[in-house]
């Protein structure tokens, strides 16, 4: 059967072109892969070579057309035995099926205004239940120890975590209980053993990959975010890559811009990755537990100032804390203050000294911020209608924005006073001393913006 | 550990069999065929964005993967359509998701460049070049870890050589002796720029040696020379040694994606190695000369073929696009991980 060669498109975004001269008269014969015709589209001109073997039958439209809209038939092709008379009445061609309007995308779902979100409030532990005291270092080894004695498929790997014990002796004893197959030393080669640890969570196993701390991560940013978390959605949900990766992020004391960053929010920003950042040592625990056990890639935001900070931590066999549950550390009906992380610090600070003035602050940490709990957010701002977001991240699409949109978009009619964020300075972090402070969010900044809010 | 030149092995001499070659035959055919039906359906708007052929290059995952076993792995860079139909996928599903549609490999949402198959062992597919480099020593990681002695195939080109990455793979693939073939497919050209504008020294398979990582260089238009080292280097991973590289010279015949105007190199050089060197052709002498197959076998062949690929491109054309809802699966796993199971 005699074929119609169409105007091809010869570029992602191409919808016309010129002919500009034909290579072939009619009766030639062609093989695949001969140039037919030179076309130019608005970047170049291509060679348009054929695909099936025949003979020119008829061009149909005359070298210098211009405008040749794609999927025009051009030419027809013969095959053995037919004639060019059989075909003088087959152009031109119908259009391309291909034209067809995409159908509408879904549109997005309304944002309905919640009566008041279903939240769980419940306590991370029973009442009565045995607590100790324990550092956030001890808790997180004991999280991921515990794990890795219940799955042999989990594995930690990164620079010095095993016979150094941890450049911040997070893993320290961990060589010795589960050996070099398993606490692995790697060189000083981000980029190469985030991808390797991601290869590997395709192939079965279950990494967790530490950064010494999440600054050096930037040389691991793309395994992170295209390897890492967009692959199961690339592969219609057949592959993906279950992993943690963790370790220090943000400002350490006096270490410079280099060593200083915060990047919750960058991470947030991800779909596919979720994303911890925890402040007790209890959530250290529970959430590290919840993060290799989750089939999905996590960043486990750690802080270093945190590692050696005691908290109570309960005596429950396989502690497990549950990702996109916020934690209200404090009950209050004059402000709520959200923040995570760090964070927490301030926040609690500024709510002790607070509450000595009469100003009753709501603390909530989020602990996840994506999934982010979002409802326990909305619903302390009904009952005490003012937000204050408190982190060390820098002040431009910060976690805090992002905070205050989605309670504008939510609970707009219940705000008396708009929401302000309190973050980091707009800067690099400085090295000197007085600097570092300065740049870095403050108790008396948070407490000062509660007072705005509440005109107290 | 030393890098050896390629040691061209000439078809006569090895000890292929007529249903090995006409196996050869019909695979590197419907690499070529599909992707010539894939060009056309691009030109008819069918396929969108990005597509990069492979023809031309047919011998390179035809032979690696006559030297690979049940379990072995495989993953390259986003010009796949080769080495997925290569590793037994179904042409249906690749080109379904050329077309963007529900019945292609990840339901039209990964596109040409991005496809898996956790049946075949396939991990992609993957845009970002040289980043499949590490996570194929990955994959091996994982097989040396399980103990399995399963081999991963990391294919990557000229141009992804340059890449720091790579060199990061290399160091920790040797340091802990990983499983893992890089296969380097030479094709002379990262996009336009040639590999003597682009590379301080031409042999890239010797670039191993500061790593002690053995390499050799193979005639990437002869699949029996190919298969041959794909042989020897299977061999030296599974026994434990670490990780083997064959930089295969191969050549495409079409531009680097199908908005490539191919200017950096004459015709008469695409010309020269259609003509002289192509894969496809040799394959078919050897089958006629060698009184392995007659004209009419090879042309029963060449109908079965075009008939799997009309398939493909009908299947393509009529597979419906992806449910709207769609666009909110798959960006989490619930429940089991999506992994190799182990």
């Amino acid at each position: 059967m005699a074929i119609e060669i169409l105007m091809p498109a010869l570029s992602p975004t191409m919808e016309e072109g010129t002919l500009a001269k034909w290579l072939v008269k009619e009766g030639d014969t062609v093989n695949s892969g001969d140039v037919m015709c030179e076309i130019e589209t608005d970047k170049a001109t291509m060679e348009f070579e054929a695909v099936d073997e025949g003979v020119i039958g008829k061009i149909l439209v005359a070298e210098g057309t211009e405008g040749v809209a794609v999927n025009t038939a051009i030419a027809v092709l013969l095959e053995d035995g037919e004639s060019a008379d059989d075909v003088a009445s087959a152009a031109p061609a119908a259009k391309a099926e291909a034209d067809e309007a995409p159908a509408d995308a879904a549109p997005a779902p309304a944002a309905a205004v919640p009566a008041a979100p279903k939240t769980d409030t419940s306590p991370d532990w029973p009442e009565g239940t045995t607590l100790k005291q324990q550092t956030v270092r001890e808790a997180l080894r004991d999280g991921m120890s515990e794990e890795m004695r219940s799955d042999d498929t989990v594995f930690i790997m990164g620079e010095e975590v095993a016979e150094y014990q941890g450049a911040y002796k997070i893993t320290q004893g961990m060589l010795d209980e589960f050996g070099p197959k398993r606490v692995i030393d790697t060189p000083i080669t981000e980029h190469g053993f985030a991808g390797i640890g991601v290869g590997a969570a395709f192939g079965g196993l279950k990494p967790i990959v530490e950064f010494m701390t999440f600054n050096f991560a930037m040389q691991a940013m793309d395994h992170i975010i295209n390897s890492a978390a967009k692959t199961l959605y690339m592969s219609g949900g057949q592959m993906g890559a279950p992993m943690v990766f963790r370790g220090p992020n943000g400002a350490a004391a006096r270490v410079g811009a280099q060593h200083s960053q915060d990047y919750a929010a960058w991470f947030m920003q991800v779909p596919g990755l979720k994303v911890a950042m925890p402040y007790s040592a209890s959530d250290y625990k529970g959430l590290m537990k919840t993060a290799i056990r989750d089939p999905n890639p996590v960043i486990f935001l750690e802080n270093e100032i945190l590692y050696g900070r005691s908290f109570d931590v309960p005596e429950i066999e396989d502690y497990t804390v549950p990702f996109g549950k916020a934690r209200i550390w404090r009950e209050g009906r004059d402000v709520t203050i959200v923040s995570f992380g760090i964070g927490m610090t301030y926040a609690l600070e500024a709510a002790e000294k607070l509450a000595a003035d009469g100003i009753e602050a709501e603390v909530i940490d989020l602990r996840t911020l994506r999934p982010m709990d979002t409802p326990a957010i909305i619903n302390s701002v009904m009952k005490t209608n003012r937000l204050i977001t408190v982190e060390e991240g820098w002040p431009q699409g910060s976690v805090g924005s992002y905070i205050s949109s989605v309670v504008m978009q939510e609970a707009f009619d219940y705000l008396d006073a708009p929401v302000i964020t309190c973050t980091g300075k707009d800067v690099p972090m400085p090295y000197a001393a007085n600097l570092e402070k300065l740049a870095l969010v403050t108790t008396d900044e948070v407490i000062e913006a509660v007072h705005k809010v509440t005109y107290k | 550990m030393a890098a050896k030149k390629a040691t061209k092995k000439a078809a006569k001499d090895s000890n292929v069999s007529a249903d090995e070659l006409k196996a050869y035959y019909k695979d590197m055919l419907l690499i070529r065929r599909f992707e010539e039906k894939a060009g056309q359906l691009y030109g008819m708007g069918l396929i969108g964005g990005f597509c990069h052929l492979y023809i031309g290059q047919e011998a390179v995952v035809v032979g690696l993967e006559a030297a690979a076993e049940e379990g072995d792995k495989r993953i390259t860079s986003y010009r796949d359509h080769g080495h997925m139909l290569a590793c037994g996928m179904d042409p249906n599903g690749v080109m379904a998701e050329l077309t963007g549609r529900e019945g292609g490999y990840s339901k039209g949402k990964g596109g040409s460049m991005h496809m898996f198959s956790k049946e075949k062992h396939f991990y992609g597919g993957h845009g970002i070049v040289a980043a499949q480099v590490p996570l194929g020593a990955g994959l091996a990681f994982a097989d040396k870890y399980l103990d399995n002695s399963r081999v991963t195939f990391t294919y990557f080109g000229d141009g992804a050589a340059n890449q720091g990455q790579v060199y990061e793979a290399f160091n920790m693939a040797a340091l802990w002796e990983l499983p893992c073939v890089f296969v380097i497919e030479n094709n002379q050209y990262a996009m336009g720029t040639s590999q003597q504008r682009s590379t301080s020294s031409a042999e890239i398979y010797e670039r191993g040696k500061a790593f002690g990582i053995p390499g050799e260089a193979v005639d990437g238009m002869d699949v029996l020379a190919v298969k041959a080292a794909g042989e020897t280097a299977v061999a030296h991973c599974r026994s434990g040694k670490g990780p083997y590289i064959l930089e295969i010279k191969t050549y495409r015949y079409r531009g680097h994606s199908m908005s490539d105007p191919a200017k950096y190199r004459t015709r008469e050089e695409v010309q020269k190695m259609r003509d002289e060197r192509d894969p496809i052709e040799a394959v078919r002498t050897m089958l006629l000369t060698g009184k392995h197959a007659t004209e009419d076998d090879l042309k029963a062949i060449d109908k079965e073929i075009k008939a799997i690929v009309n398939d493909s491109a009908e299947f393509s054309k009529e597979s419906p696009e992806p449910a709207l809802e769609e666009l909110w699966t798959d960006i989490y796993a619930t429940g089991d991980a999506p992994q190799e199971s182990v």
